[in-house]
This record gives structure tokens, sequence and C-alpha cells, in this order.
């Protein structure tokens, strides 16, 4: 597979344009991503967010002398979904082996990560860019246990071991992306994934995901690769986009002026706007990996394997297609309904046995509507596959449908009820419908005039008024042909 | 005299109602304060004595007691799984390493680092020694973090071998070992990363034996090499070594290192005999530094298991000659490692003035570690950097793998290994100190059974000049048994507890009590 596969455009445009002229940028990621396991990943402490700091320590995660870990097989399961949803190769055997360095918020004065032998390597995200279908290949996948946190500040630096031992996987991709944009639209769909495999809650704030960044330049149409920088503290996707697109300017200014890039990891400043060196110390450190002698190989055989697999949900992507086959939802439509997997499952509960592209506008109209207004799905889909039925059969307009939502919304209860509760039903009298369409004409003198001496736009006002007239309830192809009647007589 | 009782005799005792176990604790106790000022083999004793809680009527908790051990950090509680007197130590006490962990008592690993710290959790072997009704009477004195074998790279001063004071008792058990031989301790839990518990009972003249890897948890032992380190007991007799190991052996779900397999009856394997064992004696040990009269001594246990309806059978061990090299790059690899934590940041000694986080590294570190441990976290950093992984260690693993594969081929003609524990007898005070590779060199027949995790005793056997000389009886992995059973055929040749004794108390009597 080319770069191209994952990129977003031949050539890099920076916020300025100008500078990365002819350079292409070659981009890689990796993601940190915190596992949704109720303890941490060698001692059986609480995993939580907030509250009292070092609250949530025992000897393990604090490093005490004798200690020993004992790896959360849980951990190894949430990292086998993401490994096999995202077709990794899976190592029967791994091995965890230690990176030392000291740091106050690292108690045992390394980390206990995977090096040489990770769980998963390979694999591949699909990922919409623009519209279109786009896939990043993975390098590797590994566990790997958090650091505590240092807190700084008072003159005084402080440290809470809370996060120390807490799970993590580390996703590392090839080097294939070739715009910032490219990434954003990537960590979209990987945080998508996550979620929906309910590995990570992919909460960005509470550091539940965490991304960095290298990118470097090189001439356009170019195979080799130049030299490149380490972005760090990327906070947000958007954080992702702007340092890429800061970076590759200054890159791009650097290589043209026929300076040289330095290797070396930079820091991200959100609130500067820009990327500043970390100290060369930092960067330079060897971390000394060696196999942990206190953990045996982490054997994965294929039972275990196979039964992670056999609990995988259908996947983003699999049930976009579905969507867009099944239910002949067009592209657009199938992305955005299958954006989460609480509101993928919402849609196709709700379309059962009815008009799924009814239902697909709904949905991706109302009830993402009252989803954002309530922060979660008042009515239950079966009940608006209920409201869709009366819907299509013609027996409540779609403006009257809307009114009955917010009353399900708000009190709950049955379409039907409501219907029937508000008089919504459609108007199906031919002598009340015209009777209500002479009102609104004879109401409406002078617009009549225009019509007739060319103003056929105003034939939506007509409309528009005689259904305010109606609540709604009128037939809308009975009252166009109705109206067109009367207007053209 | 019931300090002089073995902890079978102690137990038959307490059973019939001789007297009781605090009886003995107490007889115990009195001998540690008489002699103990000479012999260091102290670093902590239980407040308020031992005795007190060994006396306790069953089911009451005494106040500050043995088992209680003073005040873990943030809680004055005494602990809920106080000990009965009951259960298969019947109250009788036992000794710890200082690098084990048992929750109220100071764990130093006679390290100046670890001054202060007061572990807030039990290690699994002490917490099985409770929970069978033992009692804790102390911890006893080591090379710092296990590093010596010598005892005399303790932050507490060197420990004396009760055989003679002038000499080192052999490390880094070397607490232990002077403690059991002087019978200030009825037995004791050393631990072994290569040789740690088998050379220090050979030249003290007492039993030491080292599971194979993964039999005994390490929950809770202060970690040197992880991938070397076994906890094993100290006894006056083979007998109350297979007991003790017996109790503390078993997979530890804290530990996942341990392994899951049944505990065999080493008290019978001890008193099987030798009938039909094939012993193998590795070929080339005098190009490994072996001593004339440690050899002849060799020779004459061999012909002591062949007499008792042994076999003798010649084995090769060509990897055997670079087991030093590799066993000192690979522990001192995993030892910078396991070492790193003790910064001062969080917990032990934290070195004053230090400017920046930097500086608290540097001097925590410089003034916390002593000469070995300084030395090893040295050369083990060097072992791992890169440009030299492949070269040291990686290669060392290698090693390794060929040591195995060498004992794997033995095993196919022999029951058991019969070697040397050491190359000669207990050494001057101070002579190695000067020359840490003469030390290293000391441990050439221990430690290859630590790189292969084989399950290994020594058992005092001769006395040369005034000093004890053992013999190493080594066997397949998990096999236990065959080597108590070798171990218990050794004794019977050449019964030593009262030699041990005639001479530990001369020895002490000549220097004159102070």
């Amino acid at each position: 597979m080319s770069a191209r596969n994952a990129g977003g455009g031949a050539a890099a445009r920076g916020p300025g344009g100008e500078a990365a002229a002819g350079w292409e940028p070659v981009i890689g990621l990796e993601i940190h991503a915190q596992l949704r396991t109720r303890s941490k990943i060698f001692c059986g402490c609480e995993v939580a967010f907030g509250g009292e700091p070092n609250a949530r320590c025992c000897p393990v995660c604090l490093g005490l002398p004798g200690a020993l870990p004992v790896l959360n097989r849980h951990a190894v399961e949430l990292a086998l979904r993401v490994g096999l949803a995202l077709g990794c190769r899976i190592a029967g055997r791994s091995i965890m082996a230690r990176k030392n360095y000291f740091y106050p918020d690292l108690p045992k004065g390394y980390q206990i990560t995977q090096y040489e032998a990770p769980l998963c390597e390979g694999g591949e995200v699909p990922f919409l860019l623009a519209g279109e279908k786009r896939r990043l290949r993975l390098t590797r996948i590994h566990l790997e246990e958090d650091a505590g946190k240092s807190l700084h500040g008072g003159g005084a630096t402080r440290v809470d071991l809370d996060r120390a031992g807490v799970p993590l996987v580390e996703i590392v991709t090839e080097p294939e992306l070739t715009s910032p944009a490219a990434a954003h639209a990537f960590l979209t769909a990987l945080r998508r994934l996550l979620v929906w495999l309910e590995v990570c809650d992919g909460n960005m704030e509470e550091g539940s995901l965490r991304c960095d960044a290298n990118v470097s330049l090189r001439r356009a149409g170019e195979t080799t690769l130049g030299v490149k920088t380490e972005l760090k503290n990327l906070n947000s996707f958007r954080g992702v986009e702007q340092a890429l697109n800061f970076e590759i300017d200054r890159q791009a200014a650097l290589l043209s002026a026929g300076q040289a890039v330095a290797p070396e990891t930079r820091l991200w400043d959100a609130a500067r706007r820009e990327a500043r060196p970390m100290r060369g110390k930092e960067t330079e450190q060897d971390y000394r990996y060696f196999p942990e002698p206190d953990l045996p190989p982490l054997v994965v055989d294929a039972a275990w394997r196979e039964s992670v697999r056999d609990g995988l949900p259908e996947l983003p992507h699999e049930r976009r297609r579905r969507f867009e086959e099944e239910y002949g939802l067009s592209p657009a439509e199938a992305e955005l309904l299958t954006a989460d997997r609480e509101l993928a499952d919402y849609f196709e509960a709700a379309a059962a046995g009815g008009d799924a592209a009814l239902a697909a506008r709904w949905v991706a109209g109302e009830i993402l509507r009252l989803r954002r207004e309530t922060g979660g799905f008042p009515v239950p889909p079966g009940t608006l596959g209920r409201l869709l039925t009366r819907v299509g059969e013609g027996a409540v307009s779609h403006t009257a449908a809307k009114t009955i939502l917010e009353r399900l919304a708000a009190d709950g209860g049955e379409p039907d009820d409501w219907i029937e509760m508000l008089g919504l039903a459609r108007l199906d009298d031919a002598a009340a419908l015209a009777a209500a369409v002479d009102d609104v004409l004879a109401a409406h003198p002078d617009e009549l005039a225009r019509y007739r001496a060319g103003r056929t736009r105003l034939f939506r006002f007509f409309v528009g008024k005689v259904m305010e007239a109606t609540g709604g309830r009128a037939d809308p192809r009975r009252l166009d042909r109705l109206l067109r009647e009367r207007l053209d007589d | 005299m019931l300090e002089r009782l073995t902890l079978g005799e102690a137990l038959d005792g307490v059973a019939a109602g001789d007297f009781t176990a605090g009886e003995v604790t107490a007889a115990l106790d009195a001998r540690i304060d008489a002699l103990d000022l000479r012999l260091n083999a102290y670093l902590h004793r239980a407040p308020g004595g031992a005795a007190t809680n060994g006396a306790a009527p069953r089911g009451e908790e005494a106040p500050g007691g043995a088992a209680t051990g003073g005040t873990p950090p943030g809680s004055a509680a005494p602990r809920e799984d106080a000990p009965q007197d009951g259960g298969p130590l019947r109250g009788l006490p036992f000794t710890l390493k200082d690098n084990m962990n048992l929750r109220g008592t100071p764990t130093s690993c006679a390290s100046r680092i670890l001054e202060g710290y007061v572990s807030p959790y039990d290690c699994t072997a002490a917490a099985r020694l409770l929970a069978a009704g033992g009692r804790y009477l102390g911890k006893t004195n080591m090379d710092e973090f296990g590093m010596g074998s010598s005892n005399e790279y303790s932050a507490r001063g060197p420990v004396r071998n009760p055989w003679d004071l002038s000499r080192a008792p052999g490390g880094s058990s070397g607490g232990a070992a002077a403690a059991v031989a002087a019978d200030l301790a009825l037995f004791a839990l050393g631990s072994d990363t290569g040789g740690s518990i088998r050379q220090p009972a050979a030249l003290c003249g007492v039993v030491g034996a080292k599971p194979t890897y993964g039999r005994v948890s390490r929950h809770g032992l202060v970690a040197f090499a992880s991938s070397l380190d076994q906890i094993g007991p100290i006894a006056k007799d083979v007998a109350d070594a297979a007991r003790v190991l017996e109790l503390i052996m078993g997979r530890d779900p804290a530990d996942a290192t341990t392994l899951d397999a049944p505990v065999p009856d080493l008290r019978a394997a001890a008193a099987a005999g030798a009938r039909g064992l094939r012993v193998g004696l590795p070929e080339g040990l005098a190009d490994l530094g072996l001593d004339d009269a440690v050899a002849a001594v060799w020779e004459a246990a061999a012909a002591a298991l062949a007499a008792q309806g042994g076999e003798r059978v010649a084995v090769s061990l060509p990897s055997l000659r670079h087991a030093t090299a590799a066993y000192y790059l690979l522990a001192t690899a995993e030892a910078s490692s396991n070492l790193a934590r003790y910064d001062g940041a969080r917990y032990g000694r934290r070195a004053a003035g230090a400017a920046d986080l930097e500086g608290l590294y540097r001097r925590s570190r410089a003034e916390g570690f002593g000469p070995e441990v300084r030395r090893r976290i040295m050369l083990g950093t060097f072992a791992l950097s890169r440009g030299y992984y492949e070269e040291y260690y990686l290669r060392a693993q290698k090693v390794r793998t060929l040591l195995a594969r060498d004992f794997a081929a033995a095993w196919e003609r022999c029951d058991c290994l019969l070697l040397p524990a050491t190359p000669g007898p207990a050494f001057r005070l101070g002579e190695r100190l000067d020359d840490p590779l003469a030390m290293y060199l000391g441990d050439v027949f221990t430690l290859p059974v630590n790189l292969a995790g084989l399950p290994a005793a020594s058992v005092p056997v001769a006395v040369h000049e005034g000093l004890p000389l053992g013999m190493q009886v080594v066997g397949r992995p998990l096999d236990e048994a065959t080597v108590f059973r070798a171990a218990g055929a050794l004794e019977r040749a050449f019964p030593f507890r009262e030699t041990r004794r005639r001479a530990v108390d001369a020895a002490l009597d000549a220097e004159g009590a102070p």
C-alpha cells in the first residue's frame, strides 16, 4: 500500500501556504489509549479519574521494595480487541519489557511496557477523508503501564501516583499520512473505533487518549524520508492538526532556505500556537530496555484469541457499508449514523421493518438534535419507528410528527395517543381543506394579486399559510393540487 | 539448653509438653543478648522479645508483640491475622533476612538508602510461616541488597563467622547462617541469587537449601536479580530445612513467576536413602579454582554416597566456565534496574542540600549505596546500554541457555549432581575486599545453579583446619525431593551437629565474653 492511501493531498499547505510549497509532509502518529479496566494493569487498585491524590495506590503501583507486578488479563483482552478489530497479527507469545529512566512520577525507575515482541503487529485503520475512503497501516500495538502525574506549582513539585499503573495501549502508525487534515481524520476514526469497541472512553481532557506525532518533509515525488521531529503535548485532535501545520511550515522554511532540520522532540504550546524544542538531555535518553524478569512471557493461545474475536461487535466501517447496502443510505448518512454504536443501534432499531430512508432522515435530524439537547435518546427507537409508520402511511404530516416527537420526548407515551389527543390526524376531509385554502386566499389578497401577476414563488407562502391554519394536518400532495387549482383559476 | 535444639526437636518437645515455644524463644533471646554483640548477626529483633508472644495463651495477642512488630505507617492497630500457637510450627520462632518485608518491621537490606523504611506489608514466605504458627524473632544481617559473598558489604557492619571470629561467614545471607550456626536462631529464611544461602551455610557448617526458581514466592522479597532470586531455609539439619521449605513452597498469585506444582514430601525424601541414586560428578572443576582440600572432601562425599548404594556418574558441563561472567552481567543488569527505585524521592534516605532533581538523585544514591552496590549498578547499567546490550546482556543470556542445555544433558545420565558448595573454606574478613574478582570467583559452583533455576542444597560434611566445608547437591527442575534424598544421605554419612557445636563453643569461648 502506498503512502497515498492515507494521504490528504500531494503537497502540504500550511496556514501560511507559501512556505510549504513543493514539500510533501510524511506524518506518523503514536496514540496512547487508556484501557477501560476496573483495576490497574499490575495490581488491584481501582482506576478512576479525579478525587484525592494518591488515594488509589498500593505497594505495587507505589514501587515499594519487594512488590511484584501481576498482569491484569482484562487489560490484555481489551488490547486484543483493538488488535483483532484492526486486523493486526496477534503474537502468541509477547514479552513485557522494562524501559528505564529516572523521574519522580515513575515509582520503580522503569516503566513496564513492550519493546521487542509486542502483542500486536501490522493491521490498519480505515477512515474517511473528505468523503473518500482511506486506510492507514499500523506498525504495532503494545500494552504498557501509565506513569503518575507531576503537579508543578507553589515552588514545589508534587507527585500523584493514582495514574501510575493505569493500563494503556500504545498504537504506533506507519509514517504514511501526508497531511495534517488526514491526521485529524484518522484520529477521529481511531477514537470512534476505540470507543465503539468499549476499550477506551476516548476522553482527551482526562488524558484517556493522547497523541504524539512525528513529521518530516521531502520533495514531492521523493521516496526517501527526511529528518523528522517529534511533537508532544498535543492534547486535542485540533491541536494535532495545528501543531503539524506549524511544524510543516517551520521545516519547509528551513529546508527552502537550505538549512537542516534538527532531529528533536518539540513541545506544542496550544495557547501560543507554537512548538518549542525540549532540552536535548531529555530526548537523548538510553532507556536500556530489557525483558521484564518479574513477568513471564504473555501467552495468547488460539482459543483465547478466538474467544475475544467472537466477542467483537460489528465494526464502524463494516456497519457503514452495511447501512449503505442494506438500507440504501448515502455514504454521508451512513457515516453520520455510525458515529457511535449507540446511535447506530438506535437507527437500526427505529428503522426495523419500516422505511429506512425516512428513519435515517429523522435520526440524523430530529433525534440527533434531541440528543444534543438532552444528552441522550428521550424517545425509544421503537416509539420513533411507530411514529414514522404513521408518517409513511400518510396518517400524519411531517410537521405534525415533529410536534408529536416533542411530546414523546417530554412526556413519553405512544404516538397514536398523541395524534388523537392533539387532534393531529391528517385532514382527510376535502371540503374542510378547500375551506381552509379559500380562507387563506381571502385573507391575503395582495399576495394573490402578485402571484397572479407572475410571482409564482409565492406558492410556498400559501402552502405555509394553509399548513399553519390546519395545524400541519393537511396532506401536502392534496393541498398542492387544490391550491394550484384555485390559484391558476 | 533449649537454644541448642533443632526445629524438629523443639517441635517434639513442645508437642510432648516438655517445654513451651515461649521458653525456646526466651532461651534464644538470652543467647542473642549474650553473643550477638560479637557476631552482629541481627539487625532487628521482635520488640518486647518474641518470647512474650510465644508464651502468650493461644488466641490472645500480646500487645506490642512479635508479630505486631511495631507500628505500620499510619496505623497503630494490631494485625488481625495474628498467628496462633497451633499449626505446624507451634509458636516457634523464625528469622528473616533483612531483605524480606514484614509489616511494621524495618526492612533495610543492610543499606543506608533504606534507613527508616518500615514495611507496610508482609512477604509471602513470612506470611506462610506466620500462618503455620511461626513467630517472628528478628531480621538478620546481610550484604547490602544481597550483593556480596562475605557479609562485609553491610552498612551495619560485617557478621563474624562463629567458627572463627576473624573470618567471614559468607554471604549474602551471612547473618542468617551465623545465627543458625551459633544457635542464635532455630532456623532462618535466607535468599539465594548466586549462592547466598548455600555458600554461607557451607562456610558456617549448617544446611542451606535453594528451591527451583518459582517454587517460593518472591512477593515481598526485595529484589536483587529478579530472574535468579529465591528464598530458602538455613537450618541446623536436613530434616529442618525440608520442613521449612515445605511450608513456604507453592504457587502465589502475587508472584507471576511462581510455579503451580505439587509440594513434595521432603522429609520423607531426606530419610529415603541413596540406594540406586545416580550421582553426577562434573568434570574439570579443578580448572575452576577448586582447592585440593575441598577436592579431597568432594571425593569422600561421592564415595560415601556410593557406599550407601548410589552410583557415581561422570558428567560434563562445558559451559560452567562461562557461568561466572554471564552471571555477573545478568544479575547486575537486573539489579541496576531493580535498584532504580531508591532515588530519595519517595521513601528511605534523601540527601540534604540538593539543588535540583538530578542533584537529589545523584547525592541520595551516592550517599545511600555502598561500594559494592554502586559497582554492580554501574556494571549492570553498562551491560544494558545501547551498543553494548547485544555484546553483554544478550550474550550472557545465550550462556544461560547453553548452561541449561548442559544440565539437561546431565539429567539424561544422573539424578542429581554432587559438587562442592565453595572452592575453599571461609576466608578472613578483609581478605577479598580489595579484590572483587576473587570474591566473585568464589561463587563459581553455586551461581550456575541459579542461572539454570535448579533446586540445590548445601550440607556440611567436613572440617578442614578448623573450618567447615560443605557439599552441594543439585537436582532437576522441581525435583527438590531428590536433592533432599542425597542431602539426607550425606548428613547420615557425616554427622555434623556435635562437631559444629563444639567448634563454635570453642571459638566463642576463646574470644571471651565481653
